[in-house]
């Protein structure tokens, strides 16, 4: 077996393993898309007529779910940084990194497992959510191919966010703090177009809004789900997750490889 | 063994076994820091293979730093270290491939059935699905929790997570072994279990690194003993060279009297040269104690005419060893002796 087989070889089985943590325990690895869920249920409900009467058209409760659901699926996304820190830091506070860092397997299996764990479970929750939405009413109007696309940004903002979330998890030196960290990255979604457009918020924050990455990522799913203008957002959101994702593996290898916690 | 010498590999990715007398580990003036903290200050070390060597220390003395370097799970500072024929530095991969490691805290997935755990870590060795599963039986049913193999590792009982943790290190028959403080935690009966299956692992041939506060521990087990403490090797031998370090069997008389102290401490000069505690009036006399001796040193008294006012027989163990060399620097070794009467 060559070099690459092995790191594919150990990867899938620590993918299998943090497989089965999902399995087994479902109410923390689907536990993220419990937030958005709720924050749908609760701002469509409460919130929706009146935020829906003041969106371009007045469309009123349903308008908004439109508008809403795609800012609560990237919300999802974001929320799925949580499980990852926290698996990361459990895993690093616990001995069995320690087997795993004395064996002859290849170094990065261990985070890959994790991260490409974390993209599947976040995928599956945001199944959930979305069929929460449909339910609610949600109709979007995505051909086959806009839908795929808006897997593959899905999967890579997911992909991004795991890998800046395992760095969180690996410089947090107790579970609890690795289940505060990322609460920043849940949040960011906030401060941008997720819930009401940039273009409604004051000054500093609308700048800041505009600027910041999940605003693109919201408006290119929103895009590609409801059909309103992507324009250069699609390629916008491609970048920032390419860069957070290099930002997150380079840090996180320079962590694992330097650091052993005890 | 030189570097040039580059055996067939084995299933393990280790050079071949080593033959007799060649030494599994061994290690030159290792030193390691954490900011002004010395925590290694210069460690040597030489392990046969094939022998079960202990390293003794009190908390804090550098042992698991020194499993840590050996282990490849951090970098030495200073100095240089081969475990089965590889350099830790230059040849982790090697390192790995030859060693399993079990350290003070079970290394194992609490999420995970036991069974699930041990293909676990044959599915990283590659051992094969066959392989592995066939691995993972005769582990559950050779460390006695067969009849768990389907329960989560994180109902397990202290002694049983040791075994299923020991388990996990044997998936892939490695030939260095390292325990870090394999027993501490442990009941009586656990830690007499875990006695046996380190037994059974050196009549296997396997080499052994064993850490270890407890004495009768490394009195039990190793081969050879090094007593480590504040970073530095201050002892290394047999359990019996290490007890003939400190002061012997010897016999303690304690007089009343300046006078009869004095005139005591006279009849015993030279060769026979009693170690005196003047603050006490007590003579520390070498001997072993039986009645020969006792017969002739109370000859000896009645020559002097002088009476003791109390005598007692002291034999050493590794408890004085550990006490006389580690602490206050190990310099005043005899002023160390536990008082142990016997």
């Amino acid at each position: 077996m060559s070099t690459l087989t092995y790191a594919v070889h150990d990867s899938m089985t620590m993918l299998r393993r943090n497989i089965k943590h999902a399995l087994r325990y479902p109410a923390v690895s689907l536990g993220p898309a419990m937030m958005p869920i709720l924050m749908l249920l609760l701002f469509v409900y409460a919130f929706g007529d009146s935020i829906g009467a003041g969106l371009p058209g007045n469309g009123g409760r349903s308008a908004y779910l439109e508008y809403l659901t795609p800012g609560v699926i990237i919300m999802g996304v974001a929320a799925g940084a949580m499980s990852t820190s926290i698996a990361v830091c459990q895993d690093m506070t616990e001995g069995i990194v320690n087997r795993f860092r004395t064996m002859n397997i290849t170094r990065s299996s261990f985070m890959t497992g994790h991260v490409v764990g974390s993209v599947l479970t976040t995928l599956v929750s945001l199944i959930l959510v979305v069929a929460v939405a449909l339910a609610l009413g949600f109709r979007p109007s995505a051909t086959p191919v806009e839908w795929l696309a808006a897997a593959g940004l899905i999967t890579a903002i997911a992909f991004a966010v795991a890998w800046l979330s395992a760095a969180l998890g690996l410089i947090s030196k107790t579970v609890e703090s690795a289940s505060n960290k990322p609460l920043l990255i849940q949040f960011l979604p906030f401060l941008g177009s997720a819930f009401v457009p940039a273009g409604t918020m004051a000054p500093g924050l609308r700048w800041f809004a505009e600027n910041q990455p999940f605003t693109p990522m919201t408006e290119t799913l929103r895009g590609l789900l409801t059909g309103s203008a992507i324009g250069n957002d699609g390629w916008i959101s491609l970048a920032w997750c390419a860069g957070i994702a290099l930002v997150g593996y380079a840090w996180s290898r320079t962590l694992f490889n330097g650091t052993t916690k005890r | 063994m030189p570097s040039s010498v580059m055996p067939t590999t084995t299933r393990n990715g280790g050079p071949q076994s080593p033959g007799v007398g060649a030494d599994a580990i061994s290690a030159v003036g290792l030193r390691k820091s954490y900011g002004d903290k010395t925590v290694l200050d210069g460690i040597d070390l030489r392990i046969p293979a094939g022998s079960v060597f202990a390293l003794l220390g009190p908390n804090g003395a550098g042992k698991t730093t020194t499993v840590q370097i050996l282990s490849t799970l951090i970098a030495a500072d200073g100095g240089q270290a081969q475990v089965a024929g590889h350099d830790v530095a230059t040849s982790p991969a090697g390192v790995r491939a030859a060693i399993g490691v079990t350290g003070q805290f079970a290394a194992l997935d609490d999420l995970l059935t036991a069974e699930e755990n041990l293909l676990l870590v044959a599915d990283l060795l590659r051992l094969g699905k066959r392989e592995g599963r066939k691995r993972a039986k005769e582990l559950l049913e050779r460390f006695d929790i067969a009849d768990v193999a389907g329960n989560r590792a994180a109902t397990f009982s202290g002694g049983m997570r040791r075994r299923l943790d020991i388990a996990m290190t044997l998936v892939g028959d490695p030939r260095v072994i390292f325990l870090d403080e394999p027993t501490t935690g442990l009941d009586p009966r656990s830690r007499r279990t875990m006695w046996e299956t380190v037994r059974s692992l050196v009549a296997g041939g396997v080499t052994i690194f064993l850490t270890t506060q407890y004495l009768e521990e490394a009195d039990q087990l190793a081969d050879r003993i090094a007593v480590l403490d504040g970073g530095r090797i201050v002892a290394e031998g047999t359990s019996d060279e290490l007890k003939a370090q400190i002061p012997g069997s010897h016999v303690r008389l304690r007089f009343n009297e300046t006078d009869e102290y004095e005139r005591a401490a006279a009849a015993f000069p030279g060769a026979v040269g009693a170690l005196r505690d003047d603050e006490e009036l007590t003579l520390r006399i070498a001997g072993d104690g039986d009645l020969a001796a006792l017969r002739t040193l109370f000859d000896r008294l009645d020559a002097a005419g002088v009476r003791a006012a109390d005598f007692s027989v002291h034999t050493p163990d590794l408890d004085d060893v550990f006490l006389a060399l580690t602490g206050d620097g190990g310099t005043g070794a005899a002023l160390h002796v536990k008082e142990t009467q016997r």
